[in-house]
């Protein structure tokens, strides 16, 4: 790596402050697993990196409270609870948390990259790194992700790329932490102002990430200088929720495709609150909102899983190499309806 | 990249292989092969001006390192991988992929095990940093380390550095309960292992942990004991 200098504020408005106007050269760091792979890989050479360790926070609980928001903003989805995370927790403590109705973020994140990774990887870090994309990592290439003219996936080997949301990039978005916390109905905290003790917006989560018909060159909304500080996870009475991947890999592999779901059964056993989350699929974490409104106050039933499959990739359209993924999403959808509803898997 | 007053390189260890590959220039010879991006001075980097800001010049460092305190200077860009085997020469830990995605140089920072090549050496000011060489010495092996080499558990022996970092976390933090082939492999599932000598990790894993606590006696015990010859090439 070129040589850096770092600095470690106490203070978010101080980081901030650190950043803001002078993205180019400075960058927040917080595992740093993706800044580190980018600077290695020579895509990036930042001067400064603004280390939060002593701005942010790590740690999850279970809390009544909620944070306090500007009074016109988003507020959280009402709920007796909820998971509340800083944006330092490690992948390692969000897998062995053991809170109640949020088994999706425990299976997503203890399944993510390795263990040792996972001991330095951070929530906030994994929501926000970088596409994986094997174009957009080549530091010889200029995709359109990197400022140039078309997306290298369209005529190049596209077999990891995605089928869903597409054009004219087609990357697929990274984080499996954020499949998961889609599912959960999750919102972030996040500091975009000059004043810590003011309060500051959150932002649900489908709202956070940025397609490539906005704007190919980022996937969060978040402008440098902002921080995302904390997640929040409504939990309802008789939440269920589970995630499941497929790799090529046992272990230390991005996921072909990943799914998430979370529902509550009513005491009449029909489903309610239900949503339904597909990764690795499209350039934002997706949410397939025809296969929850299609389940929504139902009876689980293994047709029905099958046509919320089918309603969730009715939209699906494979590049040359990833027609493969349009199956795989389907069955890992039924798998995790099956699993949250606990209904039995047929066969 | 950094100054240190720690001990000098053992030049009492006679003909070493790191020794012979210096003597005859192998490095140079490496130098040549890999692609550099040309050198980039400090100085011409402006942060220096922003108050509070290190590591542009070699910073100072004091953290304990397999039992040892150490006290030098690193720059900011210096992986704690890095530190460790150019600058104090401590090369028990490996370089293999530079990414975090082989497990080679696991070290345990605090008793948790982690990737050094994706953590900077000034992460680990104040804290206690264990690499192999911290779990036992060739004249005195830790229960572990002999019972990987009486399960056969290496080959190459190139992963077996991090193998027993990951491995000795996990008879850390599970010490008194008994392991199941799945934890183990579940521990080590973050250093691959390009000779497949995973069977005989997990039973030399499971021997140490499950052998009544992994004395030399029961280690040397479950040597009779017929193990699962599975492992592929």
């Amino acid at each position: 790596m070129q040589p850096f200098a770092i600095i470690r504020p106490k203070r978010v408005d101080q980081a901030r402050e650190l950043v803001v106007g002078k993205p180019e050269l400075r960058v927040f760091r917080a595992g740093g697993v993706d800044l580190f792979d980018r600077m290695k890989e020579g895509i990036e050479d930042p001067e400064l990196l603004v280390e939060l360790r002593d701005a942010l926070t790590a740690g999850v609980e279970l809390t009544k409270d909620q944070p306090l928001v500007p009074v016109d903003t988003n507020p959280l989805p009402p709920a007796p609870r909820y998971v509340s995370a800083g944006a330092l927790t490690t992948l390692a403590q969000l897998a062995a948390a053991a809170l109640p109705g949020v088994d999706a973020l425990h299976q997503a994140a203890g399944q993510a990259a390795t263990p040792g990774i996972r001991n330095t990887a951070t929530l906030g870090g994994n929501l926000l790194q970088r596409p994986r994309c094997w174009y957009f990592r080549n530091r010889e290439l200029v995709c359109l992700k990197k400022g140039g003219d078309t997306c290298l996936a369209i005529t190049g080997d596209s077999r990891y790329h995605a089928i869903l949301g597409g054009g004219p990039s087609f990357i697929v978005h990274p984080s499996s932490l954020a499949t998961a916390l889609l599912a959960l109905d999750a919102v972030a905290s996040v500091f975009v102002g000059d004043e810590q003790a003011s309060p500051q917006p959150v932002l649900p989560l489908h709202e956070l990430f940025v397609g490539p018909e906005q704007d190919p060159t980022r996937e969060h909304k978040l402008a440098p200088g902002d921080l995302l500080t904390r997640v929040w996870i409504p939990v309802l009475d008789d939440m269920r929720s589970a995630y499941q991947a497929v790799r090529e890999k046992r272990s230390h592999d991005w996921p072909l495709v990943e799914a998430a779901a979370r529902l509550r059964l009513d005491q009449g056993g029909s489903m309610r609150d239900v949503r339904v989350a597909l990764g690795h699929v499209a350039p934002i974490p997706w949410n397939a909102s025809q296969a929850a409104a299609l389940l929504e106050g139902q009876t689980p039933s293994a047709k029905l899983f099958a046509q919320a499959a089918d309603a969730a990739l009715a939209d699906a359209a494979a590049l040359e190499g990833n027609a493969y993924k349009i199956p795989m999403a389907k069955g890992l959808l039924r798998q995790v309806l099956h699993r949250a509803s606990g209904l039995a898997l047929p066969e | 990249m950094a100054k240190r007053d720690g001990p000098e390189h053992d030049e009492t260890r006679g003909l070493t292989r790191r020794g012979l590959f210096r003597s005859i220039g192998a490095a140079t010879l490496v130098a040549g092969c890999t692609k550099e991006d040309p050198p980039l001075h400090p100085e011409s980097r402006a942060v220096a001006d922003v108050d509070g800001a290190i590591g542009l010049t070699p910073t100072p460092l004091e953290f304990v390192l397999d039992g040892q305190p150490q006290k030098l200077e690193v720059e900011a860009r210096t992986t704690l991988l890095d530190l460790l085997r150019l600058d104090l020469d401590r090369t028990g830990t490996k370089l293999v992929c530079d990414r975090g995605a082989c497990g080679a140089c696991m070290v345990m920072v605090d008793d948790v095990p982690r990737n050094s090549c994706m953590m900077l050496a000034l992460d680990v000011a104040g804290a206690t940093v264990t690499t192999v060489a911290g779990l036992g010495g060739s004249s005195q092996l830790s229960a572990l380390q002999q019972a990987f080499v009486q399960h056969d558990a290496l080959q190459c022996g190139f992963c077996t550095s991090g193998m027993l970092i990951s491995s000795s976390a996990l008879l850390r933090r599970s010490a008194g309960q008994t392991l199941e082939r799945a934890d183990v492999e579940d521990a080590i599932a973050g250093n691959l292992c390009r000779c497949g000598t995973y069977p005989h990790v997990v039973d030399a894993v499971l021997s140490v942990a499950n052998g009544g606590g992994g004395s030399a006696h029961n280690v040397v015990l479950l040597r009779a004991k017929p193990s699962t010859k599975s492992g592929g090439a």
